[in-house]
């Protein structure tokens, strides 16, 4: 054996067992400012989505985080995958939900850390909306920041459409209503441009409801589940004024996804669309401006119901200090207003408080936010009313009644009876 | 001489191991933890009461699970009919050493290559009244012509037929065609000696004797009729309404979107009762064929 080579592998031992050690006692000083890591799940993957999900990120990573993304594409796949990791215990570090009862099974499990100092930090109480803390305040406490609200039943007009039927002002009640369509049916337009998805007719059918069954009634038969309600005739009512609808859709409706729907309104082809407020992005990436080449009205009347639905990032249980601090860090991030005008303005959604710059948004988000004070128009989306599997019956109900040539009463029947069976 | 038999016989068993291992813990496990998830009241997590039979009979009283089976039912009677009718026609076909043989056989088997969640797309656009065939043919002049099966309740379905056909019946094209490759000769200039005709051969003769192949096309096929999804999805979404939904996809709905794995663990297991229930005689039957053909 080589005597020099053993020492030289000595003295190379020697060194690494230095540097080791050099590094331990490195990182027990206090480090002086390691990143916060965070890994977040989102379903934010389109183009305005991603440049809305940055602004959190950057915001996050100013305030000494470290944001990593983890987009997974499609809503449902999304939640499945943070659920799954839940479960094998490799939770994200937060993770997207809608701001409903989809979460609430993980809050019951005791698998989130709540976010209680945080919320009496910021004043969570005195600032959020009642209809989102009724859905994130869970026996006192909070599991879940809330980021934007989304209104799911805002009307949508082409502005040239209306012109050559020769219609001129917004419909201020359900008949003038459904004498625009028929104006619009004689221009040789299609009144209203629909997407046949059972999803998106459960957005047309809560509108219906909410302006024509009134908010009292919805909150009776989604909230209560009074079967009577369901039963009464005033809910038949609005099953025939939802039908009524389907007259003014055209054939192609079917299947027909809600970008496609949107498109043809912004082509003029169609003059209307009940959707969500993320439509907007469809009409802003037409080069097309809000009062100038498209209006806007959510529901009919300076008394409309303001459905109140939106996104909100929850915190799975974890009781390693840095990533609880990162998980507070996260949640003050993403609800103080700076970085809430910022997100909405791409989002095309509201900030989920009033006290923001409303210079980025723009004419109907303002609109929203106006009608957001006045606490008595904000009504809840059914979702955070009822639980998914419930929800999903009743579109089953929906789409049937829809699609098929079912009586009101057969309807009502039906919807009764997903209510009983869903009740555990 | 005893001993080495029964030497290689352990290694034989010791080479099989891993893969016994993994269909007990995979598929007996998993079967066995669905079968417990389906008679508890579980929602998105998995819990450990139990509950009975409950999810079964809310199974069995929601509408649009048995019209799924309904739908199922329909669907693969008429998909494997097609696929292996248009299938033996192809082979048939292709068999008669036409020009370009190799171009064909690739064109015909592409669809099944492809991903119908791709695929699918372009046949909902075909198959739209406003975009597709339709709107083409009343372009040309026939102002009159209709085809708006996809948007219609009672005949969305078999536009899905339509669409599935197209992508696998290749695949049965390529399954015959080796079986027919693999008849001899002679027996045609037999045939032609006796002055059969063509037709007569193939029904009586050709197709008896392609028994295995089409026993093999019928399992694949089946295969592919219990877990239709992503062509519903691609197509149709399981509307208009609910004419088009099929277990699978009742199945999918529940355990992701509406958050109950204890349904969807009590219907999972319902289709695979109904599976058992359908291919197991099938499959004897062809197992004694075989036994029988081999003997």
């Amino acid at each position: 054996m080589n005597k020099a080579k053993q020492q030289a592998r000595a003295a190379a031992l020697f060194a690494a067992a230095l540097a080791l050690a050099g590094a331990r006692a490195h990182a027990a000083t206090p480090a002086p400012a390691e990143p916060l890591k965070a890994t977040v799940s989102h379903w934010w993957t389109s183009g305005g989505e991603s440049a809305a999900i940055r602004q959190f990120a950057d915001a996050f990573n100013r305030a000494g985080g470290q944001w990593i993304d983890q987009a997974v594409a499609g809503a449902e796949q999304s939640r499945a995958s943070t659920i799954n990791r839940i479960v094998g215990g490799n939770a994200p570090v937060a993770a997207q939900f809608n701001t409903s009862r989809q979460f609430r099974d993980i809050v019951d499990q005791g698998l989130l850390n709540n976010l209680d100092d945080v919320a009496a930090k910021n004043n969570w109480d005195r600032v959020l909306p009642q209809v989102i803390l009724d859905v994130i305040r869970i026996d006192g406490h909070y599991y879940a920041a809330p980021v934007d609200i989304h209104m799911p039943a805002w009307f949508f007009y082409s502005k040239k459409a209306f012109a050559q039927a020769r219609i001129k002002d917004e419909p201020r009640n359900w008949d003038e209503f459904i004498a625009t369509l028929d104006k619009l049916k004689a221009a040789g337009l299609i009144p209203l441009a629909f997407g046949g998805q059972v999803w998106q007719e459960k957005i047309v059918f809560d509108a219906v409801f909410a302006l024509v069954g009134g908010p009292e009634l919805f909150l009776k038969v989604y909230r209560d589940r009074d079967v009577n309600a369901v039963r009464s005739p005033a809910f038949r009512n609005v099953l025939v004024s939802f039908r009524k609808l389907k007259a003014y859709t055209d054939p192609g409706a079917p299947g027909r996804n809600w970008n496609d729907a949107t498109a043809l309104v912004v082509s003029n082809r169609a003059g209307l669309q009940i959707m969500g407020d993320w439509a907007k992005g469809e009409f802003l990436a037409a080069g097309q401006v809000a009062g100038r080449d498209f209006g806007c009205f959510p529901g009919f009347g300076p008394k409309a119901p303001y459905i109140v639905a939106g996104d909100a990032f929850v915190f799975p249980k974890t009781a390693k200090p840095n990533i609880v601090k990162a998980q507070k860090l996260l949640a003050t991030v993403m609800t103080s207003p700076g970085p809430q005008a910022a997100f909405s303005a791409r989002k095309g959604s509201i900030p989920i408080r009033p006290d923001v710059d409303m210079s980025q948004l723009d004419m109907c988000a303002r609109q929203g936010l106006a009608i957001m004070q006045d606490t008595s128009r904000q009504l809840p989306n059914a979702e955070m009313l009822v639980d998914p599997d419930l929800n999903g019956a009743l579109q089953d109900v929906l789409t049937n009644f829809w699609n098929r040539n079912q009586t009101p009463e057969q309807a009502q029947q039906a919807f009764a009876q997903a209510m009983k069976d869903n009740a555990w | 001489m005893v001993t080495g038999r029964r030497a290689a016989c352990w290694s034989a068993y010791a080479a099989l191991l891993p893969m016994a291992l993994s269909v007990v813990g995979v598929y007996i496990g998993t079967l066995l933890w669905t079968a417990r998830v389906s008679v508890s009241s579980a929602r998105i997590f998995p819990t450990g009461d139990f509950v009975g039979l409950g999810q079964y009979e809310r199974l069995f009283r929601n509408a649009r699970w048995l019209l799924s089976l309904e739908n199922l039912a329909i669907y693969g009677a008429l998909f494997i009919l097609a696929c292996l009718v248009v299938g033996f026609l192809l082979a048939v076909f292709i068999d008669q050493k036409v020009m370009g043989e190799g171009a064909l056989r690739t064109v015909f088997l592409y669809p099944y290559a492809m991903s119908f969640v791709a695929t699918g797309l372009v046949w909902q656009w075909i198959l739209n009244p406003e975009l597709g065939i339709q709107r083409v043919v009343r372009r040309l002049g026939f102002e009159d012509f209709t085809f708006d099966w996809i948007v219609d309740q009672d005949k969305a379905l078999y536009t899905i037929v339509l669409a599935t056909v197209w992508q696998a019946s290749g695949l049965v094209m390529a399954l015959l065609l080796s079986g027919l490759r693999g008849i001899d000769e002679e027996l045609w200039k037999a045939a032609r000696i006796d002055g059969i005709p063509v037709w007569r051969v193939y029904l009586s003769i050709v197709l008896p004797m392609l028994w295995p192949s089409l026993s093999t096309a019928f399992m694949l096929l089946a295969v592919m009729v219990v877990k239709l999804f992503d062509a519903v999805v691609a197509m149709t979404q399981g509307g208009p309404g609910t004419a088009t939904e099929v277990p699978a996809k009742f199945i999918m709905d529940y355990l992701f979107g509406r958050a109950n794995i204890g349904l969807a663990s009590a219907a999972s297991l319902v289709l695979l009762a109904t599976v058992l229930a359908v291919v197991a005689p099938l499959y004897y039957a062809r197992t004694k064929a075989m036994q029988r053909g081999l003997t």
